[in-house]
């Protein structure tokens, strides 16, 4: 059963390596593998999510067995936190890949294109499912310039600059990140997060702790663009190919930035006061600014880019605030609350968000502009697109039945349960500031008179596009049931308490 | 201790030519310096003082072994910047070839 799960590396990167080499003799073999890949492995990692067990599951490369309790290989691990990003990833990966059927074909290296989102999906499983330091910053290099490389790929000005600003900063945010891992062999000799947790437990060199760890929310905060690191992401997100987009904002920033974060500040270093104080004020920061950022905004991509910033400041407001009860041995039904609130904005916003850069890359694919002053009145024309899209802007700024009420509700109702009155009252304000920016975005582009609508050649996008598009809306509608109990216990459950038992991880990977 | 002190300052150097030059291809420099620093650390972690190479044989007694973990990561952390730098490189010839420059003060479409 357990070989089963490096499947999630493996077929990626094979269908990576025979793209170029198959796909220059069979027409249309690029398209086909992706999707049936992410298709695969979509239903294998909602088969995990759904079997009802809450097992853990390991797989040591190369079959080495721990020695003396002392893990020796590399460890592939799956417990509930990480099948929930893989589903994730896979999902979003599946419906981007379907879209780009036929949105890729205004460019010319197909071929190329798919390969690098193979590379990059199979990177960004690596790194939800290593349980080892230097696997993580292998992986994570992987995905990372699989998307500079797309990020790049229409090859005008605009690209090439969002790029290059992206790889330094990224090339940075990489070399912290081997510095930080360095930092913690020195002091552990070792690199199975596992193992490390446990010796970390008995050390108490404060200062050398709080300095790696500060190394390291510099790293992965780079990497996840919180908001004094942000200066790359609108730049890059707004330039790439629009289903890449999708994949960047919906996905990436979550796998290889708050991912890590979480997974290493929970179950790795011990829970303190002053590092949740920091995220706090992260989140906050991140949350506030982006979206005073966002109003501004005439690019339809580069608005949404901001939005991104401004949405990922409520996941790690969410799982901030957990942590900072449980550092202080507070409530512990209040952290579970906040932390199942932080981690359920997060599927939502993989949802919605990548929605939304798809219904950008249909506007712009029929109208040939981003620029939301020359756009107006294509409701009529664009009927899928402008549906799919409001579902998607009522979901990002709270708008009841849809799902990102709900998670919403749930970390403002942590914060004042948990006496944040004041990060209460930013996380209310920031939503109506972001139902004013979405209510500017569906004014201008789908109701406003202009003059690119008396073009009669505009007309509905083809089916993939389509078909992508009204899935993910079905989705934002369907994920609000994952409020209700019953459906709650079989999906965020099982992550709130890996993450709320903070040590369990160590001995649970250890015990295998 | 010195040795430690010396390496970070090379990154402090890297650092510097980073965020001061405005030619693309300095700031390539400048991450490589720093690149350079951060290996250069790994390899200090992982040396002891008096080590040998750590090849197990019955001539000697009571080895003492520098750590080889460290070496291994380094050299893998040098592949993966080999293919990091490569990237950058190939996206700073396409630069020049729209811009006719690699002054970042005449490259500067997008306001980040």
């Amino acid at each position: 059963m357990s070989w089963l799960i490096t499947l999630f590396v493996i077929l990626p990167m094979t269908a990576a390596f025979l793209i170029p080499v198959i796909g220059k003799l069979i027409k249309g073999f690029q398209k086909t593998i992706t999707s049936v890949v992410f298709l695969f492995l979509t239903v294998l990692s909602l088969f995990f999510l759904f079997d009802g067990n809450t097992e853990v599951y390991s797989y040591k490369i190369g079959g080495w067995e721990p020695v003396n309790g002392v893990p020796i290989a590399i460890y592939f691990v799956i417990d509930g936190f990480t099948i929930l990003m893989l589903s994730i990833i896979n999902l979003i990966g599946f419906f981007s890949a379907f879209y780009a059927i036929s949105y890729i074909r205004r460019f010319t290296a197909e071929n190329n294109f798919y390969t690098l989102l193979c590379l990059m999906v199979g990177g960004m499983n690596g790194v939800v499912m290593t349980g080892d330091l230097f696997n993580l910053f292998v992986f994570l290099e992987i995905a990372v310039i699989a998307s500079y490389a797309l990020v790049a790929f229409g090859v005008e000005k605009n690209e090439l600059e969002a790029s290059f600003k992206y790889q330094v900063l990224g090339g940075i945010a990489s070399l912290l990140i081997l510095f930080g891992i360095g930092l913690i062999y020195w002091k552990t000799k070792t690199l199975n997060i596992a193992d490390v947790s446990d010796i970390l437990k008995y050390s108490n060199d404060r200062s050398f702790l709080l300095f790696t760890q500060i190394i390291l929310i510099a790293g992965f905060g780079l990497k996840g663009a919180m908001i004094p690191f942000h200066a790359w992401l609108p730049d890059a997100h707004s330039s790439a190919p629009s289903p890449i987009s999708a994949m960047l904002s919906g996905v990436l920033i979550k796998a290889i930035g708050i991912y890590c974060i979480i997974r290493l500040f929970f179950n790795m270093f011990i829970i303190n006061h002053e590092i949740s104080l920091v995220f706090i004020i992260l989140g906050s920061l991140s949350m506030v600014l982006g979206v005073f950022l966002a109003v501004g905004q005439w690019d339809i991509k580069r608005l949404l880019a901001y939005h991104s910033i401004s949405q990922m400041g409520y996941v790690i407001i969410g799982v901030g605030i957990g942590m900072m009860i449980l550092a202080n041995n507070g409530n512990k039904s209040v952290a579970a609350l906040a932390i199942t609130g932080g981690l359920f904005h997060l599927i939502n916003h993989a949802v919605f968000k990548s929605l939304l850069f798809l219904n950008a890359g249909a506007i712009e694919y029929k109208t040939g502009t981003r620029n939301l002053k020359e756009l107006g009145g294509l409701f009529a024309y664009m009927p899928v697109t402008y549906s799919t899209s409001l579902g998607a802007s009522m979901a990002i700024s709270g708008i009841p039945p849809f799902n990102g009420f709900f998670s919403k509700l749930l970390i403002i109702l942590a914060a004042i349960k948990g006496r944040f009155y004041l990060v209460a009252f930013l996380a209310v304000v920031v939503s109506i500031i972001t139902l004013a920016s979405f209510m500017k975005f569906q004014k201008f582009s789908f109701f406003n008179k202009s003059s690119i609508t008396e073009k009669p050649k505009i007309k509905e996008v083809p089916f993939p596009m389509c078909f992508s598009m009204i899935v993910l809306a079905i989705l934002c509608l369907g994920l609000s049931l994952l409020i209700f109990p019953g459906v709650r216990e079989t999906v965020l459950t099982p992550v709130v308490d890996i993450l709320m038992n903070t040590t369990d991880y160590s001995s649970t990977i250890k015990d295998i | 201790m010195t040795l430690f002190i010396l390496c970070f300052v090379l990154f402090l150097v890297g650092l510097y030519g980073v965020l001061t030059r405005k030619n693309i291809i300095k700031i390539f420099i400048g991450l490589s310096f720093m690149e350079f620093s951060t290996f250069l650390f790994l390899v200090l972690i992982g040396y002891i003082e008096g080590g040998i190479a750590p090849i197990i044989s019955k001539n000697i007694t009571n080895p003492v072994y520098v750590d080889p973990l460290p070496q291994a990561m380094v050299l893998t952390a040098i592949v993966i910047s080999l293919a990091a730098n490569a990237m950058l490189l190939a996206i700073a010839v396409k630069i020049y070839k729209k811009y006719g420059t690699f002054d970042i003060r005449k490259i500067s479409n997008l306001k980040g």
